[in-house]
This record gives structure tokens, C-alpha cells and sequence, in this order.
């Protein structure tokens, strides 16, 4: 009963609190804290959990976005990087197959309705484009089935491979994506090379809702839908298939996993969530270049998939949540600050802040933070802030082996 | 297709490839040194690998602060900045293997890996970091030393300066000094041991990790010394330039089998001219219309075949469950 008060008075608080300050970083964060909090409170009747978390984030976080639309832009891109962890999680998290490339399927769904929504096809086909808006939805399904398979492609030669080279591979992989939308303006201009492409046409909507509330909404749609299916794969016949391959392969395959078909199918689940992605993001940057899907991104995504707990559906979100907050809003916030205070020729410790290099720009430091959220992960919770039931025990299992081989060892 | 001038330039390619692949060769033995001790690739080796570059070029750019840059003689700095490059990388290897790897040796495979590329990130950020506060630039150009610029004319379409013979020298020494140790010392015997069977060397008394840590010097100052010559060669560095040359030299450890020190050699010497090769001729040979640009992926597109086709590289031995 105090768990289903508190929640509720966290949300109603923290709502209002944005409303009264709608500039603070802080108060926006603790919105976002209170939805973790109804997620994870104990206790709770399980209406009152979905209709709260339900409430904030098909109403509440609306209004927010009437307040200050940047919280609501904010909101759509943790949307975006969810759905990417979630199909991360897949590959990385399920079936164990550590794919440093993930991007790259991200980019060729955006180049699949850049090229064909804008202006740009002109150039390959003569005339007759870009399609009419309304060829939006049918592409989020062409998008899904590119990258798909792109997966599939990229699979078939390499999933012979064992775990590190695998990666290794894969991070091939996404930098020759890269490099091929980078160079690809000749001889046939595909990608309008660095230059990127613009503008790409936004879907038709019904009843006039503006086009940032309009990507939020299909985002967030994209994203159940997403979770819906993780979830139905995590315990269907092919996600057990991809668990016991993360365990032990050859264990797996003497159980009669076939263990091409079920990596591949790992590859192109992960793809087409991506894929699907790509198309929103393309239709809502209006312009794409290959600077957004640089290994940077990839290593993002992987930083979310890590920080939540690999193979974990609430993980793969609050990773998504915390990076992209933390690069959006903390650091960005932190920069902005720094500035002030430089300007304001504030002095600390007898230091005057007015001397600080102006290359010491906070929030050009996104490496650091992932490379930080990696390390400390991977040392001190390998098993990520939200960890996978299955997961947990296994690793848990594996502390116990340590421990029996080194009594094992000790004795004479 | 013009093939006089194919074959005019051909001297300065195989030239040009060799110098990359000296360079590759170099940052090859760093994974592929940890890869036969630890059997996991050190994906922070490209880091450790340009943080010499730094350290070679902040010793230079103070030297000719101060002046002395001109009236000191240029071997002497050459050999004072490459065995300080050398320390520090090496350190620094050794350093990251103690705190983000030691505590993961026990755990699934992957996890380590994991670290090491949360490493790699975060080490290029911070020697970003460092240098934003210190000189307020993170893109520091190697400061020119008059003699090496100099160049001889081999022929009317080859020529070679002071600079790449130096680093093609200094290149050869480093090999073979490794290879001298690894075979011919107390030490190389240990590590050689190590990488056969760790649970054996230390029943035969050998310090299991202290020798990975000295892998992790000597693979890290190898790192070091390449990153000193590759700012002498190519002069423009920063704290993200390491990544891709890296990856290649990774490449080329695979090529030449990982594990085998001879084969990270010959995979750098390789890949080396393979690029160079691509680079030059790939325009030439399309009618202009795939250029250098796709060098990069031609090196990645080697490093697919290698791994397809025969994934223990070209003198690696059958290691079990590899690839």
C-alpha cells in the first residue's frame, strides 16, 4: 500500500515539479526516475504499475513536451536507442554472438526510404520521385525486410566464426557500410556521399498532430511492439535455441540446435529492429549522413545492452534511457554550465575558470563515458543493473566453479 | 589503361607498402603477443599504440620549445624519443592489463573483450582530455627535423627520404630484437611456455603472471615504438587516429596466423603492400571509378577471406576451438 502511494506521489510530484520548472535538467530527470520507480517498486498491483508507467508516458510525457519540446525530442531518441538495444539484445544478449557492427543495419534502413523519400532517387531512376508520403509505412516494412536481410548476408559467410573474431568481423562490417555510404556518390550516386541526403519526406498524418508528438507516439508504438515480441521470442522455441548456443555451443548442436539457421535468425531479428528504426530516424531527421552511423554508435548501443544487463528486456530500456539521457542532457548540460560559469569569470580555488582551454568541451567526451560504462560494468556487475534471470544465475554459477577450482587447487 | 605509368610507379608502391607494413607489423606483435599468452585480443592495443605517438611528440615539440630540437644531434633525439615512447606505451599496457583485464580472467570470454574495447574509448578520450587542457589542441603535428627530410633520387620516379629509411631501420632493429628475445632468452623461453600451457609453466616454477605482464610491456613498447615512427612518417596525429590502423594491424596478425610472432611480421608486410597496392592502383585499374578511399575496406574484405577460407592465417598452427 505505502509502495502504490509512494509511486503514484512520485510521478504526480515529479510531473508537477516539470511543469513549475520546466528548464531543469534535474527535475526532468527525476521524471524519468519516478516511471523506474513505478517499474520496479515491490508490491505494487500490477494495474496500477502499467497504468502509472501508461499514464506518463502516453499523457504526461506529451504535456511535458508542450512545456519544453526539447524533453519531447529527448523522449522520441531514447525511444530510437531502445529499440536498437532491444534488437542488440538479441544478438548480444540471447544468442551471445557479440556484434560490433549493429549500426550498420540502422543505416541501411535509412538510406532504404532516404533514397527512395526524397528527391534523391531522381538521380538513379531519371524521374518520378520521391514517393508519395504515404509510402512511409509501407517502407517501414521494406526497411525491416533490407536490413533483415543484410543480417543474413553478412551472416552466411561469417557465423563460422568464434565469439572474438566474430566481433572483430562484424566491426569490419560496419565500417565498410560506412565507408560504402561515404563513397557511393560515383559512379552511380547511391548515397550522395558525405553530403548526405535532404530532404526525405514525412508520413501523412491523421487529425494534424504535429510531426515531433507524431514520431514520439510511433516510436513509442515501435518500441512495445518491439518488447512485446522480444518477449514472446525469449521463451519461444528459437530464443531457448539462442540461449543454449550462448551457453555452450557444442552443447547446442549435440541437442539438435542447428546452429546456422538459429544464428542467422539471431542476425536478422536484431537487423530488422534496427532496420525499422533507421526509417523512423531517416524520416525524422529529414536529412541523413554517414556521421550518424559511425563504430561510435555501435559501441553506444552496446554500452546500453551492457549497462542494463545483457539479455534483459527492462535492461536493454533503462540502458537505452540512462546513455542517451546522460549524452543528451548530463553532458550536454554539464558543457552549457561550464560555459556560464566561464563567462561569469568565476574562479575556483584561486583558478580563474575564464583560463580553461576552450577544447575542454564535456560534452565531446561520449567515448569516455561508454568506454567507462563498459569497463565498470564488465569488473564490478557483469551482469548489468537489471539483469536477466537466466543470466544471473549462470554467471553466478560460473562464480561457483571459480571457487570450487580454487579449494580444488589447494588441496594437496 | 596506362600501363607505363603502372609500372613506372610500381617501385613506389612495393616502397610505400612497405613502410605501412613495417608499421602494421610493429602494432601486429602487440595482439599478437597478448593473443598467445591470454588468447584474447587486446582491442586497446591501437590506443596504446598512438599514446606513444603522443608521448614521442610532446618530448619534440618541448625539445623545440626550448630550442634544442636543431642543436642536439637527430639520432640521438630519434633514439631518446623512441625509447620513451617505448616506456610509456609499455607501461600503459601493462597498466590496463592489471586493472581492466587481470580481474577477468576467470570470466566467459567475452566479457573481457567487453572491457577492453570500454578501454580503448575511454583511453582515446582521455588522451583527448589531456591534451585539450595541456596545449588546448588535440591534433598535433610532428615537428620536422631538417636531415630527415632529405631525399635520394633513386630513380626518375622513385624516390626515399632520410625519414623512411630511418623508420624502415628502426622498424627491422625492433623485429629483430623481439625475435632475439623470445627465442634466445630465459624470458622468451618463459613466455613461450606460458603460451603453450599456463597451468604447466607454473608448476615449473614460472611467475604466470608477471610473464603476462611482461607481454603486455614488451607487445605494449612495440605499440610504442610504432606510434613514434608512424608520427615521424605521416606527422599528423590524434587521439582517434590509432583506431584504424590498429583494426589493420589486427588484420595482419590474423593473416599471419595469431599467436605467431614471425606471422604478425609477414601478415604486416603483407597487408602493407596489399593496401598499398590497392591504394594506387585501384583507380588506375576502374577507370577512376573506385579510388584509394576503399582501401580501408579492402583490408577489412582480406581480414573476412582470411578468416573463411583458412582462419589459422598463413603460419599459424591448428590452436583448438579457434575461429
Amino acid at each position: 500500500m505505502i509502495n502504490a502511494v509512494a509511486a503514484v506521489a512520485a510521478v504526480a510530484l515529479s510531473v508537477t515539479l516539470v511543469a513549475v520548472f520546466p528548464r531543469s535538467i534535474l527535475v526532468f530527470l527525476a521524471f524519468q526516475g519516478s516511471m523506474l520507480f513505478v517499474y520496479a517498486a515491490p508490491r505494487i498491483a500490477g494495474w496500477l504499475r502499467w497504468g502509472l508507467l501508461g499514464l506518463s508516458l502516453v499523457v504526461l510525457m506529451p504535456m511535458i513536451g508542450s512545456v519544453n519540446g526539447y524533453y519531447l525530442e529527448v523522449a522520441t531518441q531514447v525511444g530510437i536507442f531502445a529499440a536498437l538495444a532491444l534488437g542488440l539484445n538479441i544478438v548480444v544478449g540471447l544468442a551471445g554472438l557479440l556484434d560490433l557492427g549493429y549500426v550498420a543495419f540502422f543505416a541501411v534502413g535509412a538510406y532504404s526510404w532516404a533514397i527512395f523519400g526524397s528527391p534523391h532517387a531522381n538521380l538513379i531512376f531519371g524521374g518520378g520521385f520521391p514517393l508519395a508520403p504515404g509510402w512511409f509505412y509501407v517502407f517501414l516494412f521494406v526497411g525491416l525486410g533490407v536490413a533483415a536481410l543484410t543480417g543474413v548476408l553478412l551472416g552466411l559467410p561469417v557465423l563460422r566464426l568464434r565469439g572474438d573474431y566474430l566481433a572483430i568481423v562484424t566491426l569490419g562490417f560496419g565500417e565498410v557500410i560506412r565507408v560504402l555510404a561515404n563513397n557511393l556518390d560515383k559512379p552511380v550516386n547511391l548515397t550522395n556521399g558525405p553530403k548526405g541526403i535532404t530532404p526525405i519526406g514525412r508520413p501523412p498524418l491523421p487529425f494534424g498532430i504535429p510531426y515531433s508528438e507524431a514520431f514520439y507516439f510511433l516510436v513509442l508504438l515501435i518500441v512495445v511492439v518491439v518488447i512485446v515480441v522480444n518477449r514472446r521470442l525469449e521463451d519461444s522455441h528459437i530464443g531457448r535455441a539462442w540461449e543454449a548456443i550462448r551457453e555452450d555451443e557444442l552443447a547446442a548442436q549435440a541437442m539438435g540446435v542447428p546452429l546456422v539457421r538459429a544464428k542467422l535468425l539471431a542476425f536478422a531479428c536484431g537487423a530488422s529492429f534496427a532496420g525499422v528504426m533507421g526509417v523512423v530516424f531517416s524520416a525524422k531527421q529529414i536529412f541523413i549522413n554517414p556521421e550518424s552511423f559511425t563504430f561510435l554508435e555501435s559501441i553506444g548501443v552496446l554500452a546500453m545492452v551492457i549497462l542494463g544487463g545483457m539479455g534483459s528486456i527492462p535492461g536493454a530500456v533503462v540502458g537505452a534511457t540512462v546513455v542517451t539521457v546522460l549524452n543528451l542532457q548530463v553532458l550536454k548540460g554539464f558543457s552549457l554550465w561550464l560555459n556560464e560559469l566561464k563567462n561569469a569569470g568565476v574562479t575556483v580555488l584561486g583558478y580563474s575558470l575564464a583560463n580553461l582551454p576552450t577544447q575542454l568541451e564535456p560534452a565531446k567526451y561520449e567515448r569516455m563515458v561508454f568506454g567507462m560504462i563498459l569497463v565498470v560494468m564488465m569488473i564490478f556487475r557483469p551482469q548489468g543493473i537489471f539483469p536477466a534471470r537466466r543470466r544471473q544465475r549462470e554467471l553466478a554459477q560460473a562464480q561457483v566453479d571459480k571457487e570450487q577450482v580454487a579449494v580444488a587447487g589447494a588441496e594437496p | 589503361m596506362d600501363y607505363e605509368l603502372l609500372i613506372a610507379i610500381f617501385p613506389q608502391v612495393v616502397l610505400d607498402g612497405l613502410l605501412l607494413g613495417f608499421m602494421y607489423a610493429l602494432i601486429a606483435l602487440g595482439y599478437t603477443m597478448v593473443y598467445g599468452v591470454l588468447e584474447f585480443i587486446n582491442f586497446a592495443h591501437s590506443e596504446i599504440f598512438i599514446f606513444g605517438a603522443f608521448v614521442g611528440v610532446e618530448i619534440l615539440l618541448s625539445l623545440q620549445s626550448v630550442g634544442w630540437l636543431d642543436r642536439l644531434p637527430w639520432a640521438l633525439v630519434l633514439i631518446v624519443v623512441l625509447l620513451a615512447g617505448m616506456l610509456a606505451s609499455g607501461l600503459l599496457a601493462v597498466t590496463v592489463e592489471r586493472v581492466a583485464y587481470r580481474p577477468l580472467r576467470a570470466a566467459p570470454r567475452l566479457i573481457p573483450l567487453i572491457s577492453a574495447i570500454g578501454v580503448s574509448f575511454f583511453l582515446q578520450d582521455v588522451i583527448r582530455l589531456i591534451e585539450s587542457v595541456w596545449r588546448n589542441a588535440f591534433n598535433l603535428v610532428y615537428p620536422t627535423i631538417d636531415v630527415m627530410n632529405h631525399r635520394f633520387e633513386l630513380t626518375s620516379t622513385m624516390d626515399v627520404s632520410v625519414r623512411s629509411l630511418v623508420v624502415i631501420m628502426a622498424a627491422l632493429a625492433m623485429l629483430w630484437g623481439l625475435h632475439a628475445l623470445v627465442n634466445r632468452t630465459r624470458i622468451g623461453t618463459a613466455i613461450r611456455a606460458v603460451a603453450e600451457d599456463q597451468a604447466a609453466a607454473s608448476l615449473m616454477g614460472i611467475n604466470v603472471n608477471r610473464i603476462i605482464s611482461l607481454t603486455f610491456l614488451i607487445g605494449g613498447a612495440m605499440g610504442g615504438a610504432a606510434g613514434v615512427l608512424f608520427g615521424i612518417q605521416y606527422s599528423l596525429i590524434n587521439p582517434y587516429t590509432g583506431f584504424i590502423p590498429g583494426l589493420k594491424a589486427f588484420t595482419a596478425a590474423v593473416l599471419g596466423g595469431i599467436g605467431n610472432i614471425p606471422g604478425a611480421m609477414l601478415g604486416g608486410l603483407v597487408l602493407g603492400l596489399l593496401e598499398a597496392f590497392a591504394a594506387s592502383y585501384m583507380s588506375l585499374l576502374t577507370g577512376g571509378a573506385f579510388g584509394a578511399e576503399y582501401k580501408d575496406i579492402f583490408a577489412f574484405s582480406v581480414l573476412i577471406l582470411i578468416l573463411i577460407f583458412r582462419p589459422k592465417g598463413l603460419l599459424g598452427e591448428v590452436v583448438r576451438g579457434r575461429a
